[in-house]
């Protein structure tokens, strides 16, 4: 406290000598013309002492870095720097943690958030695994059940004809219903009956302390976790032959009516550790974990005393909590870098093949939206049936079920199922509806990030999400907007023009490896031309990964 | 009643495969009166509020009280030539309608022009109509002089949208500013029809002193019996143009003889409220300003680039003040904010955001080069003393360099953060 007041008292002592000066060269002028060389020659003199003083400034940071004592982060310029001044009011417990200020991005604010009640009742009675969910795999992978076939949870379902390693397995116990395709006969869903008492595979368990890594990755696959594992660039199922240079973790989620981790995490706290040890031993570098830092809510322990890791706190609206923005303000992805990315129930997974020793995909998921009659916390397993979740919970018939949030989940009808990487359902209401004079009418009830709609006036007024799209595609007018909401050093319009047009080095220059669909998903909400973001960043991965 | 009215439109909607070209317009007008039904497919699943129909008729919406002092401003500047009802609030009947005779075939014929291409490339296209006019159809009525024939006007027009936009792709795809190349191609292909110190008032045969008035049968024998029988005053047929008039902008006396010669024709206060001879929307200083402020804190014109742009002009006269080679550079460098279309340039031309830099920092040096730029040409080009249009036009060209390295610095910045961590 002490060095910022004697700081500022600095700063104002050279301000102050500064005007000294300038009232000096004033005098005796007369006309215009002197007026302006008098100033000229105060502003040159101001000029110049500045320098002086910049530059015995200068000499003294350097002077205490190379003494050393500056490694600690704090500001030995007798200017107080950026951080200082605006850095937000932070509660007790992220005093002296490392914190990152993401200024840009926008929170959408919905009705339908869950409340933190767990209903352990309300249990699916069918599961589906679907290859789809999986980014990079072969749409027909070999299958290694039958309909008919009796599965106990942990048992292998099919695997990847590219990656014959990875092998996917059963979420649940019980019979192999239905095996359904979709267009060109693949594979969309493995339908499993849930038997009323789960069974498990019993698995033969890994000494993490001595065994190798290479028995580890052999454990992991066998025991169907390696999945859960995620890869960047390209998002896609991590490559068991890769070592990555770092994983990384968002212990939070920024998303609109996302379910709130820090409750998720309870009973599965000593699963998460585990887990953490795990990922520990397959990287050579660092597990970072990424922590709320906005202030409302201390994590929960869970995340801030656990061992092992590297924490890092981030502030800040949407996308703060996405794992890809972290990544980027962490340790960005270069090219030629792969990462692992991990979402805290699939770490809760991993670790209970080695505190359970059994593959226990037990989820928690929030059932979330405003045509809900409750929205809600439920207890049940991977990949568990919508329609027998959300029962007889819906408030209005008139509505879109979203597996995951409303910016990048997936629209899913009653009979289909939940994605493997989603622990949200959100129901909203259908808006096709025609709207006269839509365009000019001020609504309240419409999210926005522009003022010239008068919600943004009140930005804590929740509003009922519909999926109008308020208007028809144009082609990219707005510049500027992308960038309000995305708190990374990345042109994203520049970027989506250059995937459109197909210039490979300048989509790798810009950047395509730092973003997966979630990231530019708030760019696509923003978008005034209506363009579809997400599909060619989608697009865009695709090629670059052709090309390899 | 909403109800009955989408059951009347459905029913009048024309055949698509029939009628194409009736289709499309139809199209037009119906997403104009309602948002269309369509919903989110594949990625996000709620949108944002804003789309390019708000956001054109944002602008327009900022340039209504221009076009309410502009229109005024023409019947006052063509009376105070003709020495009757000089104070600005005198004859407001004579001088709203005067000036609304001349606005309303300008801003007809603008749209006709405009949106008549536009919707042949539509249909031909086979796309919906784009809303891409509805910012240039309200700002080229505005950027002309009063008396332009209309037949220049629509042939500018023609030019603008045609070859300046739906050659490039249409709405979104233009490299220069749509409203400024209709003006540039009048200011070059008929320069004695907005150049020079006769074309800036309205009506007047001449503006050698004695000068009859130029009035048509619609204020004769519409309007006169009009007032004549609500008891006002009515136009004179004979009134002429008074001694020692000459009708001269005040950028043109500057540029000529110097700040001391504006200064024994028009106050300062004149030139700021902008009750002086010009382009129709450009003259009002305070209006523009307000409309600038509106669009800034609505987000839809950057502030950067016009904030840069007041500060590149500022730098450039303080420079031209330093240098006073001729009597207008020496006209101290804050009077040169009171003339001229400065104000109307920076806050509606320059801020397009489909001609304009693309990235925030290519914003800042796109603003300060169209101030600088434009200074440059105001004063030191021999022929005319204005430079906004071509300074604008000069940078929409630019602004795709400028903003190639400033991308090309954010892949540089990447490139070098791998070898570092290599």
């Amino acid at each position: 406290m002490n060095s910022i007041k004697s700081k500022a008292v600095l700063v104002i002592v050279a301000v102050l000598s500064a005007n000294a000066a300038w009232a000096q060269s004033e005098g005796g002028s007369s006309g215009y013309g002197t007026y302006f060389i008098y100033g000229l020659i105060a502003v040159s003199v101001l000029v110049f002492f500045m320098i002086i003083l910049q530059v015995a400034d200068n000499l003294m940071v350097i002077e205490a870095k190379q003494s050393g004592v500056a490694s600690t982060g704090a500001n030995f310029s007798i200017f107080p720097n950026w951080k200082e001044l605006f850095a937000p009011r932070l509660p007790e417990y992220l005093r002296g943690k490392p914190l990152t200020a993401l200024r840009r991005g926008h929170n959408i604010n919905l009705e339908g958030e869950a409340e933190l009640v767990l209903d352990a009742t309300a249990g699916a009675k069918t599961f589906a695994m679907q290859p789809f969910n999986f980014t990079g795999i072969s749409p027909i992978p070999k299958l290694l059940v039958e309909v008919g076939d009796e599965v106990k949870a942990g048992d292998h379902l099919f695997f990847d004809k590219k990656r014959p390693e990875i092998l996917y397995v059963a979420p649940v116990s019980g019979e192999v219903i239905a095996i359904n395709r979709g267009a060109k006969r693949s594979i969309t869903e493995i339908v499993i009956l849930a038997d009323k008492e789960i069974k498990y595979r019993e698995l033969k368990g890994f000494d993490l302390d001595g065994g190798t890594r290479e028995g580890l990755v052999q454990y992991l696959l066998d025991a169907g976790v390696w999945p859960l594992i995620r890869q960047r660039p390209y998002d896609i199922v991590a490559e068991h032959d890769v070592v990555p240079r770092d994983i990384f973790i968002s212990t939070f989620d920024t998303a609109p009516l996302a379910p709130n981790l820090n409750f998720v995490i309870q009973g599965q706290e000593e699963a998460f550790q585990k887990g953490l040890d795990v990922l520990n031993k397959l990287t050579d570098g660092k597990v970072y974990l990424g922590l709320d830092g906005r202030g409302k809510e201390k994590p929960h322990a869970a995340f801030t005393e656990a061992k092992g890791v590297e924490t890092h706190y981030f502030h800040g609206k949407h996308p703060a909590g996405n794992v890809g923005v972290q990544i980027h303000h962490t340790k960005p992805i270069s090219a030629g870098d792969k990462v692992w990315t991990l979402g805290v129930q699939d770490v809760a997974t991993i670790g209970r093949i080695f505190t359970e020793k059994r593959f226990n995909a037990e989820r928690v998921v929030a059932l979330v939206g405003a045509e809900l009659k409750q929205a809600k916390y439920v207890r049940t397993f991977l990949g568990a049936n919508i329609g027998d979740l959300i029962n007889d919970n819906l408030a209005n018939d008139h509505v879109r079920l979203i597996s995951g949030d409303v910016l990048s989940g997936k629209k899913k009808t009653a009979d289909e199922f939940l994605n493997i990487f989603d622990d949200q359902v959100t129901v909203v209401l259908e808006g096709d509806d025609f709207e006269l004079f839509g365009w000019l009418l001020p609504s309240l009830n419409t999210p926005s990030i522009s003022p010239t709609l008068p919600s943004t006036l009140f930005p804590n007024l929740k509003k009922r999400a519909e999926t109008n799209t308020h208007g028809e595609k144009r082609a990219f007018v707005v510049t500027g907007n992308y960038e309000s909401v995305l708190p990374m050093d990345v042109y994203p319009q520049e970027l989506m023009k250059s995937i459109l047009v197909g210039d490979f080095e300048k989509v790798e220059g810009l950047g395509i490896y730092e973003l997966s669909e979630e990231d530019v998903a708030l760019c696509e909400f923003v978008c005034v031309s209506k363009q579809p973001v997400q599909q060619i960043l989608r697009q865009g991965l695709e090629m670059m990964r052709e090309q390899g | 009643m909403k109800k009955a009215l989408l059951n009347f439109l459905h029913r009048i909607e024309p055949d698509k495969e029939k009628h194409p070209l009736l289709h499309t317009v139809y199209d037009g007008f119906f997403t104009f009166a309602f948002t269309p039904n369509l919903v989110t497919k594949g990625g996000v699943h709620i949108r944002d509020g804003m789309d390019l129909k708000r956001l054109m008729v944002q602008v327009v919406l900022a340039l209504q009280v221009l076009y309410l002092f502009g229109t005024y401003n023409i019947g006052h500047q063509h009376f105070v030539a003709l020495g009757e009802y000089t104070g600005f609030l005198q004859g407001v009947h004579l001088k709203l309608v005067y000036g609304l005779i001349q606005i309303i075939p300008l801003i007809i014929v603008a749209h006709v022009v405009g949106l008549g291409i536009e919707f042949f490339y539509a249909y031909k296209k086979g796309h919906g109509i784009e809303e891409g006019f509805l910012v240039s159809g309200a700002l080229i009525p505005l950027i002309m002089p009063p008396d332009i024939p209309l037949w220049i006007l629509a042939l500018s027009v023609a030019f603008a949208v045609w070859i300046g936009k739906e050659a490039f792709g249409g709405t979104g795809m233009n490299v220069l500013n749509i409203a400024l190349l209709a003006r540039v191609f009048v200011f070059f292909a008929y320069p004695t029809y907005i150049s020079g110190d006769e074309v800036w008032v309205a009506g007047l045969s001449s503006l050698a002193p004695g000068a009859a008035a130029d009035y048509g049968w619609i204020h004769l024998s519409v309007f006169n019996p009009l007032f004549e029988a609500l008891n006002l005053p009515g136009y004179n047929p004979a009134s002429a143009v008074v001694d020692g008039y000459t009708g001269a902008t005040p950028l043109s006396l500057a540029f000529h003889s110097g700040w001391e010669h504006v200064t024994e024709v028009y106050t300062d206060a004149q030139m700021w409220w902008g009750t002086i001879p010009g382009s129709i929307g450009e003259t009002s200083k305070p209006l523009i300003i307000l409309g600038a402020l509106y669009l800034a804190i609505t987000k839809i014109a950057d502030w950067r680039i016009m904030f840069s742009a007041v500060v590149g002009a500022a730098f450039m006269a303080v420079l031209l003040n330093a240098w006073g080679a001729t009597p207008f550079m020496e006209v101290p460098w804050y009077y040169q904010f009171y003339m001229g279309s400065f104000w109307f340039a920076i806050a509606f031309m320059a801020t397009d955001p489909v001609t304009a830099s693309a990235t925030p920092s290519g914003k800042w040096i796109y603003g300060f080069l169209i101030g600088f730029v434009g200074m440059i040409i105001r004063v030191l080009n021999p022929a005319y003393p204005e430079g906004w249009m071509l300074a604008i036009l000069f940078m929409n060209v630019f602004a795709p360099l400028i903003d190639y390295y400033v991308v090309q610095a954010n892949i540089n910045r990447r490139l070098k953060r791998a070898k570092v961590a290599a």
